[in-house]
């Protein structure tokens, strides 16, 4: 048998397998790239880029918990400016599409940042960071407000043309809600989850651990909370999902697929081992061979029940 | 250079003294190319549990092996514990920015050390042109490391404990005091060190009053050691005062004492 095919058109971009490096975990390209041939990712997705430079939270920002991370970063990033000047040139080197994952405090700041991104050549899509407070409207999160949520699409879509791709919070109880109003609103694909919010103590000191004292918890321990929020939300709309949460090896990367993800994002897990991202996608293509599959394609949403 | 995944060999693995322990690996592809300061970010075998690796700085590199110092402290440090000669260790390395060794060739080096913080400068005494002094201060006698491996180099080693079981007893600003008023005898120090904020602060308050350069290596959480992750932020300040978060696994670990603003870190 020829080797199978592990390509994937997701929303447009065109990704050599389905295997993506998600957005705050491998920066934006030279922090990685003496350990990891970029060519050889499926998608790279950016930390997220606002349209001013923003400064994030003071430390800690991070904390390890048990087979997870919490983080509090806060979103530090030089602005789009300067991130088009200084850092997608060394991104462009590669054959590799870039996805540029985008934030604003209000509905304006989105539409705008995604204006001035989509002026650019050599971006592959835009994915719609959905999780940060809205200043405006009383610091309410656009991901777990629907009809904000709708706003803050429909403003971006009028302004790019390039793949939109937004990324859910994991709203447990409002999954579906969320992917079919996506899917209303022009969105090309979906990716889900990001980090789900969380709490470390320090019991000497009864403080919490992080500064911004609660975090976004990520990492192999939020995977089967990640997998049946990917299972519903695919279920719900008919463009294509990304499974994002706590995959460390094909085996988890394969249950996502399953579960109806055309393709994947390996996070926290780089930080462990930055090779995570090539050896899935190579324990993707021996499963593959291993179960007579042509092309991983025919194995997105098989699951059986 | 470039850093490198290297799986790693463990050749010694033994007592240091101090509850410290020295881990050095057959490592010919970082150990060659470390510089005074650096670190390396190690996957605890074993430890499954965990997603982030730990950072060590390197005390001593040669053409093919380094050493690690470490206390048994925290879950990463008391599992490295069980391993033996011949296991095997995933390495990323070398990392950051270390300390830099091309300084004025009329100063004298003078070396600031809190306890561990040695094993971070051993290499800026082996590897400069020129002698220097070592101040190193600690609790206790028995957290004093490594005076055995600088008077090896032929650098004076001035000690300060704060029970005064060995050397003076103080803080380590109190035998650097000393040799800055009588020990210098007019030369112009150059310093470079390693250990605690309140240490660190102390040697740039000198050298900003002296008008003397201070190489201060911070201690920082780390997540990804490698610049992706923006968790091991240091505070710093530009020339004209505008200040940033800054990853200390990447433009530091060693900074300039007039770069670091130490409000954030006192806060
Ligand atoms: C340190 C860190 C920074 C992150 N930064 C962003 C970000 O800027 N934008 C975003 O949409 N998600 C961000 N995430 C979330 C990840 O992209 C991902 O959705 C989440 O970590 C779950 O996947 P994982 O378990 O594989 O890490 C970040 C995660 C981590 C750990
Ligand atoms: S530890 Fe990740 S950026 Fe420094």
């Amino acid at each position: 048998m020829s080797a199978p095919d592990l390509s994937v058109n997701l929303g447009g971009v065109r990704m050599r397998n389905p295997v993506m490096v998600a957005s705050g975990t491998f920066g934006y390209g030279p922090e990685y790239a003496d350990l990891v041939d970029l060519n050889r990712l499926g998608a790279f997705v950016v930390k997220g880029i606002s349209l001013d430079p923003w400064r994030g939270n003071p430390p800690p920002r991070t904390v390890e918990t048990a087979s997870g991370l919490i983080n509090a970063i806060g979103l530090q990033n030089p602005g789009a400016d300067v991130f088009l000047r200084d850092h997608l040139p060394f991104l462009r080197q590669f054959d590799v599409p870039v996805i540029v994952n985008i934030w604003g405090r209000t509905v304006e700041e989105y539409a705008a940042v995604a204006e001035r991104l989509s002026a650019a050549a050599g971006l592959a899509a835009l994915e719609l960071n959905v999780s940060c407070p809205n200043i405006k409207e009383g610091r309410t999160t656009f991901g777990t407000n629907l009809p904000m949520f709708r706003r803050v699409l429909a403003a971006v879509r009028l302004k790019t043309r390039l793949p939109l791709i937004p990324k859910l919070a994991p709203d447990l109880a409002q999954i579906k809600a969320f992917a079919q109003a996506a899917e209303e609103e022009g969105a090309d694909a979906l990716s889900l989850i990001n980090s789900i919010p969380a709490l470390a103590i320090d019991i000497e000191t009864r403080r919490p651990v992080l500064a911004n004292r609660t975090g976004g918890l990520s990492g192999p321990a939020i995977k089967p909370i990640a997998l049946k929020l990917v299972w519903e939300a695919a279920q719900a709309v008919k463009i294509p999902v990304v499974g994002i949460g706590g995959i460390a090896t094909a085996a988890d990367a394969l249950e996502f697929i399953i579960a109806g993800a055309s393709a994947v994002a390996v996070g926290t897990a780089n930080f462990t081992e930055p090779t995570t991202a090539l050896t899935v996608a190579d324990g993707i293509r021996d499963y593959l061979v291993r179960h007579n599959l042509g092309t991983v394609k025919e194995l997105v949403g098989t699951i059986l029940c | 250079m470039a850093m490198q995944l290297e799986t790693a060999q463990v050749v010694e693995h033994r007592d240091y003294g101090g509850g410290y322990r020295l881990l050095k690996l057959a490592a010919p592809g970082i150990a060659p190319q470390v510089q005074p300061g650096q670190f390396v970010h190690l996957r605890v075998p074993r430890l499954n549990d965990a997603v982030l690796r730990r950072p060590f700085s390197v005390f001593q590199a040669d053409h093919g092996t380094l050493a690690l110092l470490y206390k048994a402290v925290g879950r990463g440090t008391t599992a490295l514990t069980a391993l033996m000669a011949g296991d095997s260790v995933s390495l990323i390395g070398p990392l950051g920015h270390g300390f830099p060794l091309d300084g004025p060739a009329d100063r004298v080096p003078v070396l600031v050390a809190g306890g561990y913080g040695m094993a971070a400068l051993y290499l800026v005494a082996q590897r400069l042109p020129r002698q220097g002094v070592v101040c190193v201060g600690g609790r206790s006698a028995r957290d004093i490391l490594g005076v055995e491996d600088f008077t090896a180099l032929g650098w004076p080693v001035h000690i300060a404990t704060e029970d005064g079981t060995r050397g003076v007893r103080g803080l380590v600003t109190a035998v650097l005091d000393a040799w800055l008023g009588e020990g210098r005898h007019g030369r112009a120090p150059e310093f470079f060190a390693c250990g605690p904020n309140g240490l660190l602060q102390a040697v740039g308050d000198r050298a900003q009053a002296g008008g003397w350069t201070a190489w201060l290596s911070v201690d920082r959480h780390l997540g990804c050691g490698v610049g992706a992750c923006l968790t091991c932020v240091v505070q710093l300040q530009d020339a004209a005062g505008e200040w940033a978060w800054v990853r200390s696994c990447k433009e530091g670990p060693v900074f300039e004492s007039r770069q670091i603003l130490w409000e954030a870190e006192t806060a």
